[in-house]
């Protein structure tokens, strides 16, 4: 009884908190806009773009983040052929799952396989506990679908991937926490993960911490919305259908109403 | 009572027929309308990509030795695939002139003689043939013997004795090179 | 019976009406031999635009049920297999919660249109509590189903406003465990909340068709508030109104699709793609837009106000007061049928109910915005007399207005305003 006690006061307390307070939980500076391909009632990812964000992301961020809703099939909708997909996939093991003897573990390792094209994207902590010891305690959020998860969707992410900056005189930092003003509270865990020339494009595309910032902001912008294109496309019919045909209706209401009158 | 309900809005003919063309060209849209809206419930219904995904397995064939089978899972059902031997193989083509419930020429079953792909269940009632296993049964024709209500197959996994009609069935497969096949 | 069969052209529509007169019955509420009052104006659409989008929730849903998985551990990522692998989910998850959105928009215009024109009023009253019915079984359905994609505004938001039953004197932490099925919100919690998202739906159909029925038997109101007098008052409900209905669904259509195709998220909370943890709370956690005034009349009470008002401090506190008012502020929309003392219905005729009615509608806006916003400084204090006045209007001014005012003279039938008045209306 006391433990259920215990269980409704801090659901209660917590969501009460909640209303009471918050007066410090400052949302962050807002990112400024910046111009995307996606934009707009025509807009189209640029490939090229989702390929380098994909070797941003594979490089610089999947070392601590997943992309837990990306399958390696997944790739080829960004310009992958299939047999790269499955050279990609091949690069990364998974664990086999047990065999006709029902063996998983041999000498207390797990048996891996070579990850396949209908595999998910391999991800770099086994589960949150492992994720939060390996980084300080921070947990770094899975990024499938950060730029819905924000406001400020992509220009968020590029706000906050070129925004770190020393903290300014006077600022109260906590160990082991970088400054940014595009953070909710201005500290965040994440150490400065992009400089100049940090990935090497294959396209030759120059690698300014802006254009790796922007390539993979993007990316990110796919892998929230993989939609986005046919979602457009589609919509742009159908809105012309029902201008169209609300026109259409309108003028059987008036000749209809017209005999009233 | 006993009126005619539905003649309240006809008017004379010639006046009404632009109304009459405005009115039958607007609902011809909206029924197109509303059969392509139809459509993405329909489909919503149809396989998904990661079922899709799944629907085909590729297999490496290089560990296998002859003589020997294995059995893989595609689509959730069981597929077996015997490296023949020759004289397997042998048996196999000069059974194809012997009276079959199903006939059928070992040439048409395989794409490559010493390689057997087939759907493992049985054609009577669905068991799962045996045969796969150096130990198991054969049956009377050194094949896949079904264990239920004793269906009989040869080498060439064709029905040979027993109530089973057909002979089991080939899947979809091709060879991507020499020792790699794709199933569906 | 049989001799009160109509006949029809079609022999085949003939027969099946010989046996089953379901074509006279629908002739008879949405068609040609169903009187509506002439002067309706677009106002009145809102109503068949709501049951259009009630047809749509249910079919987009019946079919994301299909592949949505009731477990914690599996919610968030079923629903993220349909926007992405399911053929068309994306599309069937965005109208289902746009719809969402877009059908509290048509009644909420519908429920306004009709205090505007007095629709609640004698013999009309019982529509009108069924419609608050509706509109409490809309607000259910609505927040069991936010639960289920299982995002993190789905699990707090299920958490705190669960939380509110716990005011009830002596049961209210059995009643919290009885809806939770447990001690949190957990897994026997989402799996009786999308049994309710399901089942509530066609509950709402039930009572749509009882709304219906009572509206059948009294006609619809209309922009005079003057009753049907004669035939020269009314037209047929088709062509009349099936052509104007299907013009304002096409309408509706361009606005809902828009927003569906090209802001599937304006309406939304991004907190909610992040997947649901019961260990950290979101900073802030926010309704629906739909529900935000009634969360700023939750949050109104001063925590110190019943304690400096010697207010039966023992019995009631500030978070009890808070949630009497919120369940109060619908509830009392049922009684305006007897609080509005006013005999005329339309605000037309009624100068001051006019502009009140306005004021009552940015008040309902002002406790909207309060609502997205935490409750500290201003924001509590532009809560709290919005509150105020939310009440004020209906309980006080309402049963005074209609003593006082100064009404103007009413037309003599529907058919006289209609000639005279089209100049005037220019609508």
């Amino acid at each position: 009884m006391g433990k259920i006690f215990i269980a409704a006061g801090l659901a209660l307390g917590l969501s009460f908190g909640v209303f009471a307070s918050d007066a410090s939980a400052s949302s962050g500076k807002a990112a400024p806009s910046q111009e995307w391909t996606f934009d707009g009632v025509f807009g189209n990812f640029d490939r090229a773009q989702l390929k380098r964000g994909y070797q941003v992301y594979q490089e610089v961020c999947a070392a601590c983040h997943s992309l837990s809703q990306i399958y390696y099939r997944n790739l080829s909708e960004i310009g992958f052929t299939e047999d790269e997909v499955k050279k990609i996939a091949a690069e990364f093991e998974v664990p086999r799952g047990p065999d006709d003897e029902g063996e998983t573990h041999e000498d207390g390792e797990q048996i891996m396989r070579a990850a396949k094209p209908f595999d998910k994207l391999v991800q770099p902590y086994a589960n949150e506990q492992a994720a939060r010891a390996a980084n300080n305690g921070a947990l770094p959020p899975d990024l499938s679908l950060v730029t819905k998860a924000r406001k400020g969707g992509a220009n968020y992410l590029h706000a906050l991937l070129t925004g770190f900056a020393d903290a300014p005189e006077g600022f109260k930092m906590q160990d082991g926490m970088s400054y940014n003003v595009y953070f909710p509270g201005a500290q965040i865990a994440m150490a400065p993960p992009i400089d100049d020339d940090a990935v090497e494009y294959a396209d030759g595309t120059k690698a300014s911490k802006d254009q790796i910032s922007r390539d993979v902001a993007a990316f990110l912008t796919w892998t929230a919305e993989p939609e986005l294109e046919d979602r457009k496309r589609i919509g742009i019919k159908v809105l012309i259908f029902l201008i169209i045909f609300t026109a259409m209706l309108y003028a059987v209401k008036r000749r209809v109403w017209a005999k009233l009158h | 009572m006993a009126e005619t309900a539905s003649d309240t809005h006809d008017g004379p003919e010639g006046e009404e027929t632009r109304r009459d063309f405005l009115l039958i060209s607007t609902i011809a849209v909206g029924a197109a309308g509303a059969a392509v809206a139809a459509w993405p419930f329909i489909h919503m219904m149809n396989p998904s990509r990661d079922v899709l995904a799944l629907a085909s397995t590729e297999v490496d064939l290089e560990p296998i030795e002859e003589g020997q089978s294995i059995t893989i899972v595609w689509r959730g059902k069981p597929v077996f695939i015997r490296k023949r031997t020759a004289k397997e193989i042998e048996i196999a083509k000069a059974d194809d002139a012997a009276t079959m419930k199903d006939p059928e020429a070992d040439g048409t079953r395989v794409k490559k003689p010493e390689w057997l792909v087939m759907i493992g269940i049985c054609t009577h009632l669905g068991c799962i043939p045996l045969g796969q296993k150096g130990s198991d049964p054969k049956g009377e024709f050194g094949g896949w013997f079904c264990p239920c209500h004793g269906s009989h197959y040869d080498t060439s996994g064709r029905i040979r004795k027993g109530p089973a009609p057909k002979n089991l069935p080939i899947p979809p497969y091709t060879f991507l090179d020499d020792t790699n096949i794709r199933i569906g | 019976m049989s001799e009160n069969t109509r006949k029809f052209k079609n022999p085949v529509i003939n027969w099946i009406e010989y046996r089953l007169p379901i074509f006279s019955f629908i002739d008879d509420s949405v068609g040609s031999n169903y009187p509506s009052p002439r002067n309706l104006n677009y106002w009145w659409n809102f109503g068949s635009l709501a049951g259009v989008t009630l047809v749509v929730m249910i079919a987009t849903g019946i079919f994301l049920a299909m592949n949505y998985t009731p477990h914690v551990d599996m919610a968030f990522d079923s629903v993220e297999r349909i926007m992405r692998d399911v053929n068309y989910g994306w599309l069937m998850r965005y109208v289902h919660m746009n719809g969402g959105t877009m059908f509290f928009i048509a009644v909420y215009i519908h429920i306004f249109r009709g205090m505007y024109y007095g629709s609640y009023k004698e013999p009309r009253e019982l529509l009108w509590i069924i419609g608050i019915v509706i509109f409490l079984a809309m607000m259910a359905t609505a927040f069991v189903g936010y639960v289920l994609p299982w995002g993190q505004m789905s699990f707090w938001g299920a958490t705190v406003i669960t939380n509110l039953f716990s005011v009830i004197p002596f049961f209210g932490d059995s009643i919290v465990q009885w809806l939770w099925g447990g001690f949190s919100v957990d897994n026997p919690t989402l799996n009786r909340f999308f049994s309710f998202h399901f089942l509530l739906p066609f509950v709402i159909f039930a009572l749509v068709f009882l709304h219906l029925w009572a509206l059948h038997e009294h006609k619809s109101n209309n922009p005079t508030g003057v009753e049907i007098k004669g035939d020269a008052d009314v037209i047929p409900f088709h062509p009349y109104y099936t052509a104007k209905d299907a013009f304002g669904l096409g309408v509706f259509l361009i606005f809902f699709l828009g927003f569906t195709f090209f802001a599937p998220n304006f309406f939304g909370e991004p907190e909610n793609y992040i997947r649901a943890n019961p260990l950290v709370t979101p900073a802030e956690i926010v309704p629906e837009w739909y529900f935000l005034p009634y969360y700023a009349i939750l949050r109104a009470v001063p925590d110190n106000f019943i304690d400096a008002w010697g207010i039966l401090p023992v019995i009631i506190t500030a978070k009890e007061a808070g949630v009497i008012l919120m369940f109060a502020s619908i509830i009392a929309l049922a009684f305006l049928p007897w609080l509005d003392s006013s005999k005329v219905r339309s605000a037309k005729y009624r100068p001051i109910y006019k502009q009140l009615f306005w004021v009552f509608v940015a008040d309902t806006f002002v406790l909207g915005y309060i609502g997205a916003h935490p409750a500290e400084g201003h924001f509590l204090l532009i809560g709290r007399i919005a509150t105020a006045y939310y009440f004020f209007h209906l309980l006080i001014l309402l049963p005074l207005l209609g003593r006082f005012e100064k009404t103007r003279p009413l037309p003599e039938s529907i058919s006289a305003s209609v000639t005279n008045a089209s100049s005037e209306e220019g609508q």
